[in-house]
């Protein structure tokens, strides 16, 4: 059987070495076992140890690998690579400053995430076990919780590229509806206020990019709608 | 070079389970803290637990720690230390009851508490049957408990060096411990974070072989550093194989799986696991498990065309259960096996997983070494929790939950001794020799003006195709001792690597060259201490001590009840004592017998 190769038109930049950025036309040969696009970038890499990227898990779990795929935010390690039109383009996440290659800076990122404050907030004293909570509690957390912080979302979105220091952006609204849908969390109307502003939350136009593009299949949309709602009806 | 100083209270390596434990802790006390994580902290391995914690809660099923002590004492096969077991049992409960207050989404039974679900080897009233000990977060735990701790660390404004590689540990002329170096990944350079107290939690190192679950950031970086400088590695012989990686690909399947209920196949479609332990069947012990797969295997019952694995099989199970109890293991079989486990099995192979071994410790985060007759001598200033610390509690043989348990205890329990010995004024900072930074900047010139050298991926390639051939679920005694050679050979070219990158800025093939100069410690140590046991115990099962009258499992007690102590220096070995004694007069020792599941 002849080997598969795959060709790609990868970004490049060092600024060590380079003056801007380009894009480098790569082909590699695959061994029959490498099933994924992180599988044909680690083999790259043991031929041109200068190409960099971030991985870790190779599983979808860490949010590591995160990268604009054929056009398309995606996780290299979920990502078939006979499923791809050749030459695959990689590019890193848009809209973020671009350190090296595929990694991006994601300070601003995860400044947003921390801007939500995300953490449980309960100033009752915990009792001597768990709190309480029934199933269907819980189970309004589902699709809410299993977030990997990979800014796919946030890197697709249009009001994040324009404003990423103000527009908290999909996966921060994500996580902060999360800690409001949690029973055991005392801080939503702290919370709303928090995100009461032309543009924290009311960026979000719902063009659902986010929604397209999230390797675990959340829906940040879905969440902010329900923050808005809870901001209409606490109006009223 | 020019060379930062950066002074600390506590400098904590790593930013999984255990060091975001520890952190909290010392933040919480107003310690000032650096947490180095060569990773964003959620990327960190703990995020890709699956299945539960243990705690012995008694949510669903009548429990107690007393049970949970005996059943980890037996799984691992007497070898684990009984003190530092009972107290983690004991604290079992109450941290993970904190992790729940601090916002972990738990799964919840109908009447609101924490849902447990049965595992491997856990058992109830002394191994009659299976127990619900696994708190869970649907088959994501390690996901809900990272974000969970990541997060309470957000409030605690706990400091982060977030893309920081540690690089050595700095000692001084005693053997104090002083902090480390470090470099950040982004500009390339390297600093000395001079620390009062310091704590590794820097996880496993499954990347030295070939088929492994583990992330490619675990390569095992605390127990390189800790092993360059003069700190011995124990029980470094006895790896984890966990029975359901998925074939090919390595990805983890949860053991939770059989916890709900999950059948092991062969070829034949015979639940097998009944020949073998008739009593937990499929929730036997995880070594128990992954040596009858592999005898099916080896014996031509395995599954296939080549009947090289064997069938993970959940079909019989309702959907509903199925998506709300293991929708993340359906994505990975869909994603990684090409099926769907509601409508077919999932092909798996035992697929190395966990180091039971590492930085010796005692129950309280110390780390633990030989000096002047005291096999267990605290070494002044330096702690260790999680994958990379041996305290010991899982001995020859982990139990499935017992690894998210270990973390949280003992790194909490790290970080309390820390926050103990700050204050009542045993840490002070000790002066930094004037040679601090000296082997870390000799290794990255070395690394940095070699020529002619060794490709970093083919000398990888080899130590992790080594260990796997000569290292795996069951040993021979002829590749043992060929494997030993084999590896000193590795050894050798690692120390002449090559980069091709010599850019400053986010050069991964530097961090990637570090890494194997860590990952070629642990494989060494691993082969070694394997060589040098002559008996069967738990995970280290040699052909050459098979089961019989006078050694049950092929077991000897007599001569091998002890842990082993791997030093870099010589590649010496030498030996301590089992802790047999508990720690407290409310539970007897739990007497040698053979191991039946």
């Amino acid at each position: 059987m002849s080997k598969r190769t795959v060709q790609f038109k990868m970004y490049r930049y060092d600024p060590d070495r380079d003056e801007k950025p380009y894009m480098q036309d790569i082909t590699v040969e695959l061994e029959a076992s490498d099933k994924k696009l992180l599988d044909a970038l680690v083999r790259l890499k043991a031929k041109d140890d200068s190409l960099s990227f971030r991985r870790s898990c190779r599983e979808g779990v860490c949010g590591s690998d995160a990268m604009n795929i054929n056009g398309k935010n995606g996780l290299a390690c979920l990502t078939d690579i006979d499923s791809l039109p050749q030459p695959v383009v990689l590019r890193p996440l848009p809209g973020l400053p671009v350190i090296r290659d595929l990694i991006v800076d994601m300070t601003q990122f995860f400044k947003q995430y921390h801007s939500i404050k995300p953490y449980l907030i309960n100033d009752n004293p915990p009792p001597e076990r768990e709190r309480l909570q029934s199933p269907e509690e819980r189970e309004e957390l589902n699709g809410l919780y299993e977030c990997i912080l990979c800014a796919c979302c946030s890197t697709s979105c249009p009001s994040f590229w324009w404003n990423p220091d103000k527009f908290v952006g999909p996966a921060g609204l994500l996580a902060a509806y999360r800690f409001i849908a949690d029973t055991r969390d005392q801080a939503t109307n702290e919370r709303l206020d928090n995100l009461e502003d032309p543009y924290r939350l009311f960026r979000c136009h719902s063009i659902m990019n986010c929604v397209d593009v999230c390797p675990k299949s959340l829906n940040p949309t879905r969440a902010i709608g329900k923050i808005k709602d809870m901001m209409v009806s606490r109006a009223v | 070079m020019n060379v930062a100083k950066r002074t600390f209270d506590a400098v904590i390596v790593g930013a999984g389970g255990a060091g975001l434990r520890a952190a909290l802790q010392l933040s919480e006390s107003g310690l000032k803290t650096a947490v180095l994580t060569k990773v964003f902290p959620t990327r960190s391995h703990t995020v890709a637990a699956q299945g539960g914690v243990a705690a012995s809660l008694g949510n669903s099923t009548e429990d107690n720690w007393h049970w949970h002590m005996y059943d980890t004492v037996k799984g691992s096969d007497w070898l684990g230390d009984q003190d530092a077991i009972e107290f983690m049992c004991r604290k079992a409960n109450e941290v993970v009851v904190e992790l729940e207050h601090y916002g972990m989404p738990f799964d919840r039974t109908d009447n609101g508490k924490i849902y447990q679900r049965p595992f491997g080897g856990h058992s109830q009233n002394y191994g009659q049957s299976p127990v619900s000990r696994s708190c869970a977060a649907a088959d994501r735990t390690g996901h809900a408990m990272l974000h969970a701790l990541y997060q309470r660390n957000v409030r605690a404004n706990t400091q982060f060096f977030v893309e920081w590689m540690a690089l050595d540990l700095i000692r001084d002329a005693d053997g104090n411990v002083l902090g480390v170096t470090a470099m950040e990944l982004e500009t390339g350079e390297v600093s000395i974070f001079h620390a009062k107290a310091t704590i590794f939690a820097t996880g496993g190192a499954g990347r030295i072989f070939h088929s492994s679950t583990n992330a490619f950031i675990n390569t095992g970086d605390g127990l390189g550093m800790a092993a360059r400088a003069g700190v011995p590695l124990e029980d470094m012989e006895f790896w984890q194989f966990h029975p359901t990686g998925v074939f090919g690909a390595g990805v983890l399947i949860t053991e939770g799986v059989r916890g709900e209920g999950g059948i092991l196949r062969n070829g034949s479609g015979e639940r097998f696991m009944e020949r073998y332990a008739p009593n937990l069947k499929d929730l036997a012990s995880r070594d128990v498990v992954s040596r009858a797969m592999t005898t099916e295997i080896n014996e031509g019952r395995g599954c296939g065309p080549d009947k090289d694995h064997v069938l993970l099989d959940i079909t019989h199970l309702s959907p509903e259960t199925i998506m709300k109890r293991l929708p993340g293991i359906r994505e990975i079989a869909i994603q990684f096996a090409g099926v769907d486990p509601i409508k077919a099995p999932i092909p798996v192979v035992p697929t190395a997983h966990y180091q039971m071994g590492g930085i010796p410790t005692n129950y309280k985060g110390q780390v633990v070494a030989p000096k002047d007759g005291n096999p267990n001598a605290p070494v002044s200033g330096f702690y260790a929790a999680g994958e990379c610390a041996c305290a010991s509690v899982h001995g020859a043989n982990r139990l499935g939950t017992n690894s998210l348990l270990d973390l949280l205890v003992f790194g909490k329990s790290a970080g309390e001794t820390v926050v103990e010995d700050y204050k009542r004024g045993a840490l002070e900072l000790k002066p930094l020799p004037a040679d601090a930074a000296d082997a870390s900047l000799a290794r990255l010139a070395r690394l940095e003006g070699q020529t002619g050298g060794e490709s970093v991926h083919e000398v990888g390639l080899e130590m992790r195709r080594t260990m796997q051939k000569h290292a795996g679920v069951f040993r021979f005694d002829n590749l043992l001792k060929e494997g030993v050679t084999r590896i000193l050979e590795v050894a050798e070219r690692a120390k002449r690597t090559e980069i091709k990158d010599k850019s400053k800025v986010w050069n991964t093939a530097r961090m990637e060259a570090l890494e194997l100069d860590n990952l070629i410690e642990v494989a060494k140590a691993t082969i070694v201490s394997a060589e040098a046991r002559k008996e069967s115990r738990g995970a280290h099962v040699r052909d050459d001590a098979p089961d019989t009258a006078e050694f049950p499992n092929g077991r000897n007690d007599n001569e091998w009840l002890k842990h082993t102590l791997w030093y870099r220096d010589g590649n010496r070995l030498e030996y301590k004592p089992v802790t047999m004694k508990p720690l407290s007069q409310e539970v007897e020792p739990i007497a040698l017998a053979k191991r039946t599941y």
